[in-house]
């Protein structure tokens, strides 16, 4: 088993894998899209790489985070456009 | 101040197999490198999630060899501009970073190329390559149903991938006839190793059908995709999907190559014999010279280490082995080019520039890129035109126009930074 750390998505606390991607966490808990574009379309992922800016995220507060790029840490706040 | 900055002998950007392959050359030849990238670790987006998923032993050495003295790695970090000569600016999780570099390596790698089609926008249509990102860094996709298409040789490979994680790949789509794939074979019988390859991903995806002259045409579905419609020759039909797995081969980053001045040919970073720039002191390797795969980035990778660190001789010895993946590169290009049906699919209310919700239509009843940026906004969102702008050079054959700092969006705090990139700020 890997090491799982505690991450919060969306207000509810999970667990995941050690070196799961902010994303991954949030559309494997609940998450059924990521953001809300400027038309107010639901969003998810494309790149997978830091390119495209659809995963963004707020994460421990800061909006806008791009969230593929970013490695959960114990106690991470994740939240979606939910 | 000072700890903000530091100097080095060879900068490199970029920390795929080109980046690893300079950098390694280049500290051996005993100049003090930098490595600078975006992700959390090394290992670009083919060795993402460095050994446990590289696979290939050639990651691990590649990655056991960048451990050797001599690198400095500087990882999750963003390189925005060049605001002074000699120095560039990035931002990182812990603020704003300072290099001084004497050479510069660019190893900016490549991204997917993203065509327009009805139902595109909904989540989970995601790149191919996209996918298997999420996968490497930790999404479950044990029984999901996915139909992976687009084309080039990374549909094969994610495929497999996808299928050795749990995924239930229901259809591998290649938009290329297979006329033109047949001939690709051919053409590269001579790599006995990406042959080998070829073989062992199809005995991986048995099972599993395989369509050339394939591609998809609109996705469907309530809040996500539910299924695609996919069409070859004149025959259409629905695919019931959890994930439509979608890239269009591969397009270079140029973008800070371009900033940098360093001339472009045919939209690829124009390099000579040592992977030298036409910007003196700016060497480049990998995809942005052209889209060619691991074996000719490595390749070009050591030539530009070696020869940045003052060793021409020694980068000579990979001259022919590079010429040979370059004809392979030449290869790829022909045979995954886009067939013309693949501009039709995208109707006028179809969305194009995902950042800013700009239809083609809106997009297509202006005369030029520059137009249609000044009163649609496509293109100025947050990806800065990274996604839209290969799919409307393909679409209406606009050029992107030249970039401009920064290179990637960044908090207001990150551009005062600008002004401070003195060469007092930097300690070696």
């Amino acid at each position: 088993m890997p090491d799982m750390i505690a991450v919060n998505v969306n207000g509810a606390k999970r667990e995941v894998a050690s070196g799961t991607s902010a994303l991954a966490a949030a559309m494997m808990n609940g998450a059924k899209f990521v953001r809300r574009s400027v038309t107010g379309e639901p969003r998810g992922p494309l790149c997978g790489m830091g390119i495209c800016f659809e995963c963004r995220m707020t994460i421990n507060g800061l909006r806008h985070c791009r969230s593929c790029q970013i490695v959960c840490e114990q106690g991470m706040d994740i939240r979606t456009d939910e | 101040m000072s700890d903000m900055g530091r100097s080095f002998e060879v900068l490199v950007v970029g920390a795929g197999p080109a980046g690893i392959a300079a950098a390694c050359c280049a500290a051996e030849s005993g100049a003090r490198v930098g490595l600078v990238d975006n992700n959390p670790r090394p290992g670009g987006q083919i060795w993402r999630g460095g050994e446990n998923h590289a696979g290939a032993p050639e990651a691990k050495r590649w990655l056991q060899r960048l451990e050797s003295p001599g690198v400095e790695i500087i990882s999750s970090a963003e390189v925005i501009d060049n605001p002074v000569a000699g120095f560039l600016l990035a931002q990182s999780p812990r603020g704003e970073l300072i290099f001084h570099y004497e050479k510069l390596i660019l190893c900016t790698g490549a991204r997917e190329r993203f065509l327009p089609f009805p139902g595109w926008t909904l989540p989970n249509v995601v790149g191919a390559g996209g996918l298997q990102a999420l996968v490497k860094s930790g999404l479950d996709i044990t029984g999901r149903k996915i139909v992976v298409a687009g084309t080039g040789p990374l549909l094969v490979a994610v495929a497999a991938f996808l299928r050795q994680h749990g995924g239930n790949i229901r259809m591998v789509a290649e938009q290329a006839p297979w006329s033109r794939l047949i001939r690709f074979g051919l053409a590269v019988a001579a790599h006995r190793n990406k042959i080998a390859q070829f073989f062992q991903l199809k005995r991986q995806l048995a099972g599993v059908p395989f369509r050339a002259g394939c591609w998809p045409i609109t996705a469907e579905g309530s809040g996500r995709v539910e299924s695609v419609t996919l069409r070859a020759g004149k025959k259409t039909w629905k695919e019931p999907c959890d994930f439509l797995a979608c890239g269009f081969h591969l397009v270079p980053n140029t973008e800070l190559a371009s900033l940098l001045g360093c001339e472009l040919r045919a939209g690829f970073v124009r390099v000579d014999e040592l992977q030298q720039t036409s910007t003196p002191g700016i060497f480049c390797a990998g995809e942005p010279t052209g889209i060619g795969g691991v074996e000719l980035s490595l390749l070009e990778g050591q030539i530009a280490g070696y020869a940045s660190a003052n060793h021409a001789q020694k980068a000579r010895e990979f001259f022919a082995e590079r010429d040979r993946f370059r004809r392979f590169s030449i290869a790829l290009e022909r045979a995954f080019a886009l067939r013309s049906e693949l501009a039709a699919s995208p109707a006028a209310e179809t969305i194009v520039c995902r950042c800013e919700d700009v239809t083609l239509g809106r997009i297509r009843s202006h005369s030029s890129w520059r137009a249609a940026k000044l009163h649609t906004r496509c293109g100025m969102g947050a990806c800065q035109g990274r996604i839209c702008g290969p799919a409307i050079e393909f679409l209406l054959g606009w050029k992107v126009e030249s970039v401009r700092p920064p290179i990637f969006p960044v908090p207001a705090e990150s551009l005062t930074a600008r002004d401070r990139a003195t060469p007092e700020s930097v300690s070696t």
